[in-house]
């Protein structure tokens, strides 16, 4: 009989900025002052949005909305390593990957505010993914026509710690590997799965090993550091475009509830969520910003300014669309060409119930209103 | 004795009631333990009973086949799907598995299971959060599809379905678990699987509808502009389905309107109108009606509205069936 070891793994663990503000030079990515303060900039009016959105969904002027604050440098670091030109598919707490590609507020809010409009996507980007986890195989399958075509480029898709457990993440993860497909697999580790504790979804020491059993690489970063973020994700894209694709486990905490329909004092401890007040990921990069004389109070008080005016102008132009919502619209996109009973049933519709109680079509949006301020900008390195 | 609860709370009752009266009764899914469920079902059930009540990892492949695994040898487990459009993850085990065993075993083995999902539009929820699948299950042989319209019938309904030797989909009417307040047998209650009840009694038409469409219905041939005495049937058990009662109410009625929620193609209507002209055809004196959703994917909520029937497109079929 023989016994040997065939195989051993191990998994890194990688942080470039660490929770006093100190910046380790060989990890981070280099970056000039411009664009570390829009890496801030972009966190900031993410978590502004997400309070914003959350009060305005306690109004009832929007519904469920799914926050990530806490998450903003797992989302903004990885977002801005990816090339405006790739792909980007997000889940559906991806409010700040969503603006790190350049995507409108008002977009971002028709979507809670239950109107199509808002997944009417711009560039090269998917609408979120309400279904855990199955969106990692349209990652793939981008990434695989990447390969097939010939083209150094990569998808990059985004899922939860919860989503791991789904088979869909385990398919995507393999079927890549096999494929040589260019795609990067960002897993927010953010420790909780509506009530499940990461602990409880799988015996897994580290989510980055999954991707051991799928023969591709996997490496732990910490996620409330936007500057490990970015390098992390900037090497693993760098692998991703010449086909080894690669598994990102982003350590962060998810600040808020699961969503607004949830109330996490049921299920976890407030020494838990006050636990991670010195890790919050924009407390730790303002540190370290000011300490380098990149930002200071001046600075970063005009910064909050033009963050509230802008999101306030969104607001308001989301209620303005709002209110020409065209109810029989939702006949209109079934089918590239509408089939003779959904042109029938469209018009019973509309003999019925009027095409709606606040517009006529005439009145409804344009395409190009509906994707006005929606010119993509996102930054490759 | 009664008690006066919602229908989320009726059916809590009834897995309390049947985990204390069978040890092999057993509750898991996502979020069901500590939170007691995304709509509070399962509420404090794994304080009653700690070692029968799981928070199972986010996989409904693996809540579905270990039902399976679990049904055959002993278990019955009460399976919750945290919302019903999440079910296609995990639909295999269904259509491969739970509904064939005991035809693909020869009787030799069973699966006991009850999986239990809230469905259907009308609480502002997310994109696929809101969709109606029952024709879906109902084209499945070997599996049966309850759904409950209210509280009473909820918990005796649930009773049933965990008793029942075979895969029973429950579905839930997440815009009816908070409606109301209505009375509910305490202790043992049970209302049989495959049997429609006549919730109310008439001459003109029959209107058959189930689960939320059935409070727009009742508010339907409530409303005064009506000018009919309408039968209602609340089928309660889509499959197998209780053709007889409406079969029954139809001959007496010689109209009949079908109401659901899902969308028309192919939907349980064309079922339902398939078995009047069988066996009912020449006691009609109009051709069937239906009011359904579209032939669209449910959209969200900004046009729920336009695309959930209401009391007033029932109304205005009801009015159709009248005037034909
Ligand atoms: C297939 C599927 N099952 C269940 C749900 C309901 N659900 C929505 S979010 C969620 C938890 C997701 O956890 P995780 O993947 O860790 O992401 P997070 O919400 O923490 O960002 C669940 C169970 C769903 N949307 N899709």
């Amino acid at each position: 009989m023989t016994r040997e070891r065939v195989a051993e793994f191990s998994v890194e663990y990688v942080q470039a900025l660490d929770e006093s503000g100190e910046v380790d030079s060989a990890e981070a990515p280099d970056l000039d002052d411009e664009e570390l303060l829009e890496l801030y900039r972009l966190m900031r009016l993410s978590r502004r949005m997400d309070e914003r959105a959350v009060a305005l969904q306690r109004r009832g002027e929007l519904g469920t909305y799914a926050p990530g604050v806490g998450q903003e440098a797992a989302q903004v670091g990885s977002a801005t390593a990816l090339a405006p030109e790739e792909w980007m598919v997000p889940s559906f707490r991806e409010g700040a990957a969503f603006l790190a590609r350049g995507a409108p507020i008002h977009r971002i809010l028709w979507y809670a505010m239950g109107m199509e409009e808002g997944a009417e996507v711009a560039g090269p980007n998917f609408p979120p993914s309400i279904p855990v986890g199955s969106q990692a195989l349209h990652a793939a399958g981008i990434g695989w026509g990447k390969e097939i075509a010939g083209e150094e480029e990569a998808a990059l898709v985004y899922f939860g710690d919860g989503a791991t457990s789904e088979g869909d993440v385990y398919e995507a993860m393999n079927v890549a590997g096999a494929l040589d497909a260019h795609v990067v697999f960002v897993c927010q580790n953010n420790q909780w799965a509506i009530s499940t504790p990461r602990e409880s979804q799988t015996r897994a020491e580290t989510i980055a090993q999954k991707a051991v059993a799928a023969g591709i690489e996997g490496v732990q970063v910490d996620g409330n550091d936007v500057l490990g973020t970015r390098a992390v994700t900037r090497d693993a894209l760098e692998s991703a475009r010449q086909g080894d694709p690669v598994l990102i486990e982003a350590l962060t905490y998810r600040r808020s509830m699961h969503t607004t329909s949830d109330d996490p004092r049921v299920y976890r401890t407030e020494e838990e969520e006050t636990g991670w007040d010195a890790r919050d990921p924009i407390v730790r990069f303002e540190q370290y910003l000011e300490a380098e004389s990149i930002l200071d109070e001046e600075r970063a008080a005009d910064i909050a300014e033009d963050i509230e005016a802008l999101i306030a102008d969104e607001i308001d132009r989301a209620k303005e669309g709002q209110k020409r919502v065209v109810p029989a619209e939702m006949f209109d996109y079934v089918f590239a060409e509408p089939t003779p009973e959904l042109r029938r049933q469209k018009a019973e519709f509309e003999r019925e119930e009027g095409d709606g109680e606040v517009a006529t079509p005439e009145e409804g949006m344009s395409g190009e209103e509906r994707a006005g301020g929606g010119e993509v900008s996102g930054r490759g390195e | 004795m009664a008690n006066e609860i919602r229908l989320v709370e009726a059916i809590r009752q009834a897995l309390d009631e049947e985990m204390g009266r069978d040890d092999s009764v057993l509750v898991y899914g996502e979020d069901v333990g500590v939170s007691g469920g995304v709509f509070r079902a399962t509420k404090e059930l794994r304080d009653e009973h700690p070692d029968r009540v799981y928070d199972a990892p986010l996989a409904e492949a693996a809540i579905l086949g270990l039902g399976v695994g679990l049904g055959a040898t002993g278990f019955r487990p009460v399976a919750e799907i945290q919302f019903a459009s999440f079910v296609y993850q995990g639909f295999h085990q269904l259509q491969q598995h739970a509904a064939r065993l005991r035809s693909r075993t020869r009787g030799t083995l069973g699966v006991p299971m009850t999986i239990r999902m809230p469905y259907g539009g009308g609480i502002r929820a997310l994109e696929l959060h809101s969709e109606s699948f029952e024709a879906g299950y109902a084209h499945l042989p070997g599996l049966k599809t309850v759904v409950p319209s209210n509280p009473a019938d909820a918990k005796g309904l649930l009773t049933s379905a965990v008793r029942d030797p075979d895969p029973v989909v429950f579905l839930e009417p997440t815009s009816r678990y908070r409606a109301s307040r209505e009375s509910v047998p305490e202790g043992e209650h049970t209302v049989p699987l495959g049997e429609a009840n006549v919730v109310r009694e008439g001459e003109d038409v029959t209107v058959v509808a189930w689960g939320a469409m059935l409070a727009e219905a009742l508010s339907a041939v409530d409303d005064g502009d009506l000018d009919a005495d309408a039968e209602v049937v609340d089928l309660r058990t889509v499959s197998p389905m209780d053709s007889k009662t409406i079969l029954n109410s139809v001959r007496k009625t010689g109209r009949c309107v079908v109401v659901h929620e899902a969308p028309r193609t192919a939907g349980l209507a064309a079922e339902i109108i398939a078995r009047i002209n069988d066996d009912a055809l020449y006691y009609l004196e109009a051709p069937v009606e239906r009011v359904t959703g579209y032939d669209v994917p449910f959209p969200l909520f900004a046009r729920e509205e336009a695309y959930r029937p209401d009391a007033e497109r029932i109304r205005r079929g009801i009015e159709r069936a009248l005037s034909r």
